[in-house]
């Protein structure tokens, strides 16, 4: 049975709305289990994303509309960058909309008026936030276009569908340059969806908050929004990094047992990279926000190894 | 008799030299010469902006010969497709802007007279015009200098300030330092053009048919573009730019950094792919990496900036470097015979020129309205304006996205066009080029961001949070002229963001004349919404689509979580129990920029120190602490400072001539007339 690709898209969008919190909540009972506490369970993230929105809003005397009006862009650019992101199929109508510099963008859109909103309120620590946020954004950001880059260097295109197609055309064999590109895309994941070394998404001490720093002033539906939005994020980059580097699984068609078997495996992959994510956030402590710059740094320079030896080797 | 182009364009500078006369004749009546002088300047805008547009989308070259002029050598105008661009962007700003002046130039009624301020206005923006229309050499340079002294009597505008006179002396030192070497450069062309046999090789017909020797066209195309790069503000030639800008009234920066430098942009396009059209690689590459240089530069002295409208003169160097970077692209990808890619780079350059010049006209404007209504500059004094200027809040932010190239507005678009030019470097022929070109995408990519970092902290610190001053001024919002302006210029942003399809094909035929392909055929294979820059596989964006997206989701969850009325509680900032939190204890400019000073600290001379002052009883609990910070361009320590003290060294040594008595003159002429019977028999 086909599938048109606009249900599929639709299909998609509910598997990024339904199974972010459930990744979410994974990635929690990962990290429990892995430093010896007992978990709060895989549905904690649905409990608190339906406490927070059944809650009153409390806003700040002088909290502008940007305040407002933020929790449902940031909510916006990640629900449209899941259209993007082939996540289970590579037929997706809105693939021509964006490449992935586009999503970039969708990222750092959300970004800004996340740091506006930190700096609406007028405390110390919104300000805080925001400029910390901005200066790992700035830093993560070439990174990850340089890690982006090999890879579409190699495929001959920025369209993640494309990408994915190319890849499974066996055009793509295994370089160095993607390993390297792997590598750098990797420290920027952790950077650009606040993982530790970079922000402890556990957090509210003032000296190492980044993201929950910004965001320390909702409350009630927004806060609902904005860790929704986070949480789709978190997934996001991971279907990211599975699209660009392991894409195989990925329906290629409408085909409604492809689909299945690609929900299949994209639940299989990212249980195993939450796995990953939990070593290496339970093996590292935070860094200082100072020796961030040679983290990112070393970031740039995997991809920037990737590109030249994309040029050299290939 | 119908009308072409070139005679609304003609008509259009006619009607802006004499609004200048106008103007010193209503002197007496300050308020009616504001209405009738930049309403009249608004119209005759449109009519250059019209003229400009229609050359562009008909594709057509006209020229006319005035019959003014030196004695048998007569002015010659052209409009051209990539003269009819740079009229519309020039046309388009000035009439956002003249609009926008009825408003703003009001606020100096009862203090100064604006006599001057408009007369010079009109003088300044006809001489963009004829910059761009100009067909031979003589007039060009004239034209550009009337365009440099009317924006150096612009700067003096406020002449009572020392810092204006002296950004003042600085602008038209290096404006006439570009001035002499534009000159040497065309001197080269035209001596050339004829052999130095006589001077009818000044006009660009002339120079256009010449084939240069390499060694001749590469000093022509050297001095020109030094000339150039000293009106665009290229670093290390910038010096002049954060100068000037900040002090001339703001609906003159507005007009300087979005259109003016522009004029230089147009300059370094004539010359390499009209004038001289056959160039090697590194000429290409030599803009590229400068192009590379400034912005990244540019952005990051511009987020060390707390004055608003220095930030945004600075942010002028760095898009300036960014449409270089595309211009740059162009020449490499043009000099190896790979002309569609070099149409790509040279459309994400010129789209990038458009889509500057709105934004940071837009910005230059709401700068003004808040320096209008709070006779501010300095950002650390600012705070919460949002709640008192909503609708300038608004506008300012729409160009503060544009600005950080943040989808769906404009700036993303041109920026992801230059993206695209840089994936397309593997198939240059050179392997050295092929690996480093795509390390200046990653240049980009972090300007890009830094932008977008400053324009948090632009918008954040000036709109958002509390008031930080220490009194509490009467703060007002734009008067509707005002405003009308800037939401033009917002709605324009919007526009050539989410409709760039529509543009690039109207702007086609500019790369057509210079590369001699167009990317149209490619740039619309999904229709109209889809811009598919090379191929539709290799990459595709919509901003109509991410717009609508974003705007639909928003809507969406906004309704839905209305449909349950859920109560919303205003009440005072939680303050952890402490004191009360005061306005002092915001983040501000200073403190915002402070990890991206001390990460890229060592481009910049900075000097901070913490002196404590009076204690209570102990070294642990000072009363108070005081906070010096410095920062400097190093390009003026290592530049223009030995550049000025040796020349006032040279000037004092050739001092020592003038004794001030007349027997030691005449020894002198005396001297002269023997060396000259000796060597010139």
């Amino acid at each position: 049975m086909k599938l048109y690709p606009l249900v599929t898209e639709i299909l998609q969008f509910f598997v990024l709305l339904g199974v972010a919190p459930a990744f979410a909540g994974w990635v929690k009972m990962l990290k429990c289990w892995a430093q010896g506490r007992s978990t709060p369970g895989l549905l904690q993230p649905y409990r608190d994303i339906l406490k927070l929105f059944s809650k009153d809003v409390v806003l700040a005397e002088n909290a502008s509309w940007i305040f407002r009006f933020t929790p449902y862009l940031v909510f916006g650019s990640a629900l449209l960058a899941g259209g993007i992101i082939p996540i289970l199929s590579t037929d997706l109508p809105l693939a021509a909309t964006a490449d992935v510099i586009v999503l970039v963008g969708l990222f750092a859109v959300a970004r800004f008026f996340t740091a506006l909103a930190g700096m609406d309120i007028g405390t110390a620590f919104g300000g805080m936030g925001s400029s910390r946020e901005m200066t790992i954004a700035s830093l993560a950001e070439p990174a990850m276009l340089m890690a982006i880059f090999t890879m579409s260097l190699a495929n001959k295109s920025t369209s993640l569908s494309q990408m994915v197609q190319v890849i499974f055309s066996g055009q793509t064999v295994l370089r160095p340059s993607i390993a390297f590109a792997l590598l750098a895309f990797v420290l920027i994941a952790l950077a650009e969806t606040g993982r530790i070394p970079v922000d402890n998404p556990a957090t509210h001490l003032e000296l190492t908050m980044i993201h929950e720093a910004m965001i320390l002033e909702y409350s009630g539906r927004h806060l609902a929004l904005i860790e929704w939005a986070g949480m789709m994020k978190l997934f996001l980059f991971f279907t990211l990094g599975i699209a660009a580097f392991f894409p195989w699984g990925i329906a290629a068609s409408g085909d409604l047992y492809a689909i299945f078997a690609a929900f299949f495996f994209m639940a299989l992959k990212l249980g195993i990279e939450a796995v990953v994510l939990v070593l290496i956030e339970t093996g590292l402590a935070k860094m200082r926000l100072f020796r961030l710059t040679e983290f990112l740094g070393s970031a740039f320079l995997m991809a920037t190894l990737g590109m030249l030896s994309y040029f050299i080797l290939e | 008799m119908i009308f072409t182009p070139i005679d609304i364009a003609s008509s259009s500078v006619l009607l802006f030299l004499l609004l200048g006369l106008i103007a010193a004749l209503l002197s007496r009546k300050q308020r009616l010469l504001i209405d009738i002088c930049f309403s009249l300047a608004a119209i005759a805008s449109l009519l250059g902006l019209t003229a400009g547009a229609w050359t562009v989308a008909g594709g057509v070259t006209e020229k006319i010969v005035l019959l003014v002029g030196l004695p048998d050598l007569p002015f010659h105008l052209r409009l051209d497709p990539l003269s009819g661009f740079f009229l519309t962007v020039i046309g388009l700003l000035s009439f956002f802007v003249s609009i926008y002046s009825i408003g703003y130039v009001r606020g100096f009624l009862g203090k100064r007279s604006v006599t001057s301020l408009v007369v010079f206005y009109c003088l300044f923006i006809a001489g963009m015009f004829m910059v761009v229309m100009a067909d031979d050499a003589l007039i060009f340079l004239i034209s550009w200098e009337i365009m440099a002294a009317a924006s150096y009597f612009l700067v003096l505008f406020e002449h009572e300030r020392i810092e204006n006179r002296r950004a003042a002396f600085l602008y038209i030192v290096m404006a006439h330092v570009g001035a002499i070497s534009i000159l040497l450069s065309f001197g080269i062309m035209a001596g050339l053009a004829t052999g130095f046999r006589d001077f009818s090789g000044y006009t660009f017909d002339a120079m256009r048919a010449t084939q240069f020797s390499v060694v001749w066209a590469t000093a022509a195309f050297l001095l020109a573009f030094f000339g150039f790069a000293a009106k665009a503000g290229i670093v290390p030639l910038h010096v002049w730019l954060p100068e000037a800008h900040p002090v001339a009234p703001s609906n003159v920066s507005a007009l300087m950094s979005g259109v003016m430098l522009k004029t230089a942009i147009y300059g370094i396009i004539r010359v390499t792919f009209d004038l001289i059209k056959v160039f090697p690689w590194w000429w290409g590459a030599l803009v590229l990496v400068l192009g590379l240089i400034s912005a990244i530069m540019g952005v990051l002295y511009a987020l060390m900036q707390h004055d608003l409208k220095r930030l945004l003169a600075y942010h002028s160097v760095e898009n300036i470097g960014i449409i270089l970077i595309g211009i740059g692209l162009a020449m490499i990808f043009s000099s190896f015979q790979l002309p569609v890619m070099a149409a790509l780079a040279l459309i994400a350059g010129l789209y990038h020129t458009m889509n500057h010049a709105v934004f940071k006209g837009l910005l230059f404007m709401g700068a003004g309205a808040v320096l209008h209504a709070t006779n501010e500059r300095n950002m650390e004094e600012m705070g919460g304006l949002i709640h008192r200027m909503p609708w300038t809040a608004a506008l300012f932010l729409v160009g503060c996205v544009s600005i950080s190239a943040l989808p769906p507005f404009n700036g993303f678009v041109s920026e992801w066009l230059t993206f695209q030019a840089f994936l397309l470097s593997p198939a240059l022929p050179n392997p050295l080029l092929k690996l480093l070109i795509p390390l200046g995408a990653a240049l980009l990519a972090l300007t890009g961001a830094l932008a977008a970092a400053c324009f948090v902290k632009a918008f954040g610190v000036t709109f958002l949070g509390h008031w930080r001053g220490h009194h509490n001024p009467d703060v007002h919002e734009a008067n509707w002229p005002m405003r009308f302006g800037m939401i033009m210029a917002a709605l324009t942003c919007l526009g050539l963001g989410i409709l760039p399809t529509m543009f690039i094909g109207w702007m086609d035929i500019v790369a057509e004349q210079l590369v001699g392909t167009k990317i149209g055929t490619s740039a619309g294979a999904y229709g109209w919404m889809w811009l598919t820059p090379v191929a539709p596989e290799r990459a595709s964006y919509s901003g109509m689509i991410v717009f609508l997206g974003i705007l639909a989701v928003v809507v969406s969850a906004y309704l839905l979580l209305h449909v349950r009325p859920g109560k919303i509680h205003r009440v005072p900032i939680w303050d952890c129990g402490f004191e009360k939190i005061n306005q002092r204890m915001q983040y501000n400019a200073t403190s915002f920029s402070m990890p991206i000073r001390r990460i890229f600290g060592f481009f910049f001379s900075v000097r901070d120190r913490v002196r404590v002052g009076s204690q209570a009883g102990h070294a642990a609990f000072p009363k108070r602490l005081h906070y010096y910070i410095r920062i400097r361009d190093r390009f003026w320590l290592w530049l223009y400072k030995p550049i000025a003290v040796s020349s006032f060294w040279i000037a004092r040594k050739v001092g020592r001539l003038q004794q001030g008595r007349i027997q030691v003159y005449l020894i002198y002429s005396f001297i002269t007339i023997i060396v000259l019977l000796v060597f010139m028999r």
